[in-house]
């Protein structure tokens, strides 16, 4: 009955307790609110940076630990309105072609940085913001497609003369045709195996008219969703670019859902109306050499300059489908369809300009800030929408196009880039706001504060209950309450879980909670001591016998939060995960932390008396 | 050990706080049904408006400026102090999802221009809320289900750690400390949300945890203890955990009942929650869970199967 650890389960415990200590340390170094500074073609240069912090000292704004990193510019604030004062003031000085974000700038030492000690970030409810669920009207994608779909088969049956009674979308997947005899409709129908190879059809006679009935399978509808809802992100994480948030989240939620995160949001109505608006997409081709200026628009692509005519060819709406796939040797491409009459249109121009470069470009709505000068000499801001185009891609004709061609000549990356923006561009489906959570920045900081003092007190108070009531006993215990705080906020820094206010409050569960475990081992102690066991031989038999009690009663609670995160979202979840690390922190701390100090101080040695409160 | 320094013959009074129990579930249903629980925007769909003004302001006053813009349904509460006001509105059936979204881009800005009476109070935004019907739903359906799948797993657990009598025993146990929290919010008419719904998990947890501490136990007793009816094990099971028990559940509400005074508005119905649970969990390990335990006609034989104990011993030196 020596109750002496062995020399590596000691060190185990001092090691957990130093990476706890190591990896909870960034939390301690607050972000530096900074801008960042871009330029669209250029990368930012020393020139840059000294006209903008000559401006920011004209006007009196303290800034600090302005750097180049790579090809943007950063410049340090010592407080959050400073940096929206020096971003304002940035964007003025340097004027069009520039662009500004704010930013969060890490101050942690450089060791930290290096060994990948990342701290937890603050959830919306703590630092303001806004939280958006959008969602992706599916419906609506269907329809467009199948829609597409009827005028294209209209017109193939025109062409092919296949006379036919009726056609029509009877909904939103569902395409019926009504012949007058079997065989036009069989005609129809292998048509149209041959010219859609996503389309199911299948023969119905009712009435004496013929019908044929055409459906997309739910494989393809379940793709269809797949790339809309990739196409709808791809636009919301395009425009959340422009909105200049520091740490912005997008997420995909369900099959059907995205969730956009905008922490430190002012104007939230602003950054609504930008993420609901439609991006468009238009083909053109390149501009013939020595046309006048004024016929086209110069467009940077991949590091060189082209010029694009400003006439249309084709509009986004027209098409109706785009993927990226292997070619039969194996290279990647971007298959792009077109509706009936987009195709049709597509044919006549490329015909007469095989060789020639064709063009993408995408647009989106976009607002920036101007300057002016009030009345009383006050700068007043003014915000204006302007439309940002982006050339996508620039490929040579080689043949007369139809209804379905490929861009070719791309990296696997590019081909699923392009197909992307095309999507995002033209076939983005609608979508609605079906949840808002807005909370001013002055409310999250009221959270922190009121949630910062109840942790004080609850913690000072189960602190003092426990020495009190188990004296040195207590006192061990308070040292691995600790010990389980810092271990429970590193793991949370770990894995970069986000921390909310219930969080907050699952800590201070956990803090109450987690002196269960050394209170039944204590009890248990007092117990063996009250029946005649020798102060070794009770620490011993304490431990052993609460230990399957422990077990038992933490796996329930570990399941109930398991419960708890998977159906929990945003908050709630938080609450799930501090309460689901905090037990298995917590298991490992009352066990082997406490029975570690107990052993230092009472192992190994003759005994009299345990320091543990009353036990007659 | 008990802290009393006698024995307690708890079960001499399993038959009045059974009857009690019974009694607090039958009218916690009652009122479940009849008051229904007031749910929270998380549930119920709609939006919320929380404004802060720079002086007190009445919410009679508010609630003529609202009504005088054309918000008819708009209910105007206190929150908190006299400067804040909630303002929800709840969700209207007749319109399209798209309007309700395009409705949505300006609502605050157009209730902050509707309360601005001009007066040069300064007006600010603290929080908008907007949950669309079908998210409302679908967060109660998956939070009922939750509590259903987390009762579901505690008491397969238990059925395969202890005996069927004993997940039989918790499982009530459970629904009892969950049925009579509810019927209290809906008594009182707190507001339900998806905080609320966390601490009950948290609740379930907690009385989970105490329940097993005591069954543990029994175990324990049921198999050491050559003598004794099931009645007197039991009963000295419950005295030997009895300190445990109040103890945890004394810490444990102490830093509940600092999150309720210090935590704020926007946590207080959780807090509530888990004050609330907390006593009757730890009223229902020791009384319910026990004493249908007796009930149940639990003997040592149930306890017999050759259940292994963890190897603690030989890996705790």
């Amino acid at each position: 009955m020596l109750n002496k650890f062995p020399l590596w389960k000691n060190l185990l415990v001092l090691f957990v307790v130093l990476m706890a200590a190591i990896y909870s340390a960034p939390n301690l170094y607050p972000d530096d609110p900074a801008v960042q500074i871009s330029h669209e073609n250029d990368d930012i240069s020393e020139f840059d940076l000294g006209t903008i912090t000559d401006a920011l000292r004209a006007e009196n704004v303290s800034y600090f630990g302005d750097e180049i990193d790579g090809r943007t510019g950063l410049v340090r604030f010592s407080n959050l309105d400073d940096q929206l004062r020096g971003k304002a003031i940035i964007e003025r000085t340097l004027g069009s072609g520039y662009f500004t974000a704010l930013n969060l700038a890490p101050t942690t030492p450089g060791w930290l940085q290096a060994i990948n000690a990342g701290k937890m970030s603050l959830g919306l409810d703590l630092q303001g913001g806004v939280h958006f669920l959008m969602e992706v009207d599916m419906d609506a994608a269907l329809q467009r497609r199948m829609e597409n779909n009827v005028s294209t088969i209209r017109q193939l049956l025109r062409s092919e003369r296949i006379r036919s009674r009726s056609l029509s979308l009877d909904n939103s997947n569902l395409i019926v045709a009504r012949f007058d005899d079997e065989e036009a409709r069989s005609e129809a129908r292998s048509l149209i195996r041959e010219n859609f190879a996503d389309l199911q059809s299948i023969n119905r006679e009712q009435g004496g008219s013929f019908s044929l009935e055409m459906s997309l399978s739910d494989a393809d509808i379940l793709q269809l969703q797949r790339d809309t809802i990739a196409a709808n992100k791809t636009t919301i994480l395009n425009r959340v670019d422009s909105l200049g948030v520091s740490e912005p989240v997008v997420q995909q939620q369900g099959a059907n859902r995205i969730v956009v995160e905008l922490p430190g949001v002012q104007d939230t109505a602003q950054a609504k109306r930008i993420l609901q608006r439609i991006a468009t997409l238009q083909f053109h081709l390149e501009a013939a050499p020595g046309a006048p200026s004024t016929s086209y628009t110069t467009y940077e692509y991949q590091g060189q300059l082209i010029d694009v005519s400003n006439d249309v060819i084709l509009q986004g709406d027209r098409v109706s489908n785009v993927r990226s796939a292997l070619d039969q040797s194996g290279l990647p491409q971007v298959v792009i369809n077109l509706d009936a009459q987009g195709g049709e249109q597509f044919s006549r121009v490329t015909r007469e300009n095989i060789g020639t470069l064709m063009d993408i470009v995408l647009s989106e709505t976009k607002t920036r800030s101007t300057f002016t000068t009030g009345a009383d000499g006050e700068q007043i801001e003014n915000q204006e929408t302007y439309e940002e185009k982006r050339l996508i891609s620039h490929a040579t004709i080689r043949a007369a196009l139809g209804r379905e061609f490929v861009i070719t000549g791309l990296s696997t990356t590019e081909a699923n880039e392009l197909s992307l923006l095309i999507r995002s561009g033209a076939l983005a489906a609608p979508m609605y706001f079906v949840e808002e959570r807005t909370l001013g920045p002055s409310l999250g900081a009221e959270n922190i504060r009121q949630g910062t003092q109840a942790v004080y007190l609850g913690f000072g108070l189960v602190l003092i209950f426990m020495v009190f009531y188990y004296r040195m006993f207590g006192l061990v215990a308070n040292v691995a309450l600790a010990v389980n705080v810092l271990i429970l906020i590193a793991v949370m820094s770990i894995i970069s879980a986000t921390l909310t206010l219930p969080g907050i409050f699952g800590i201070v569960l956990i803090v109450g909670m987690a002196v269960d475990a050394n209170v039944l081992i204590f009890t248990r102690i007092r117990e063996e001591l009250a029946s005649g066991l020798s102060p070794q031989g009770a620490i011993s038999a304490g431990f052993n016998n609460a230990f399957s009690t422990i077990v038992d009663a933490n796996v329930t609670t570990l399941l109930v939060g398991i419960v708890l995160f998977s159906i929990g979202t945003g908050p709630v979840k938080g609450f799930a995960v501090t309460l689901m690390i905090g037990i298995a922190t917590s298991m490992f701390t009352a066990i082997i932390v406490t029975r570690a100090l107990i052993n230092l101080l009472y192992g190994g040695r003759a005994v009299k008396e345990l320091s543990i409160g009353k036990y007659e | 050990m008990a802290i009393f320094g006698r024995q307690f013959d708890f079960l001499s009074l399993a038959k009045p706080f059974g009857i009690a129990s019974i009694a607090a579930i039958v009218i916690s249903i009652g009122s479940l049904l009849i008051n229904s629980l007031e749910l929270g925007l998380d549930f119920t769909a709609g939006s919320l408006v929380e404004v802060g003004y720079s002086q007190p302001v009445a919410v009679s006053e508010v609630t003529e400026r609202m009504r005088a813009a054309g918000y008819a349904d708009a209910q105007v509460v206190a929150f908190g102090s006299e400067q804040d006001v909630l303002i929800r509105l709840p969700v209207d059936d007749t319109v399209s999802q798209e309007e309700m979204a395009n409705s949505l881009v300006s609502l605050g800005d157009d209730i902050l221009a509707a309360l601005d009476d001009g007066s040069g109070v300064e007006l600010t935004l603290n929080r908008l809320e907007f949950v669309g019907p079908r998210v409302g739903e679908e967060l109660a359906e998956s939070g009922g289900m939750g509590l259903l799948v987390a009762l579901g797993i505690v008491m397969i657990y238990v059925a395969i750690r202890f005996q069927s009598k004993f997940a039989i025993a918790a499982v009530v146990a459970l629904f009892h400390d969950v049925i009579i929290t509810l019927g209290i919010f809906s008594l009182f008419g707190l507001q339900f949300d998806l905080t609320v719904l966390a601490a009950l998990l948290a609740i379930i947890g907690y009385s989970i945890n105490d329940t097993i501490v005591v069954f543990d136990r029994i175990r324990e007793n049921f198999r050491i203890m050559r003598k004794g009816t099931p009645y007197e094990m039991i009963n000295v099971s419950l005295n030997q955990t009895l300190s445990r028990t109040i103890i945890t559940a004394m810490t444990t509400q102490l830093v509940v009942c600092a999150m309720l005074f210090l935590g704020g508005e926007s946590i207080k119905g959780f807090a509530i929650a888990l004050t609330l649970g907390i006593l009757i969990g730890t009223y229902s390990s020791v009384y319910i869970a026990s004493s249908l335990l007796l009930y149940l006609k639990v003997s040592k034989e149930d306890l017999m199967a050759p259940v292994i104990k963890e190897g603690s011993q030989d890996s705790m030196p």
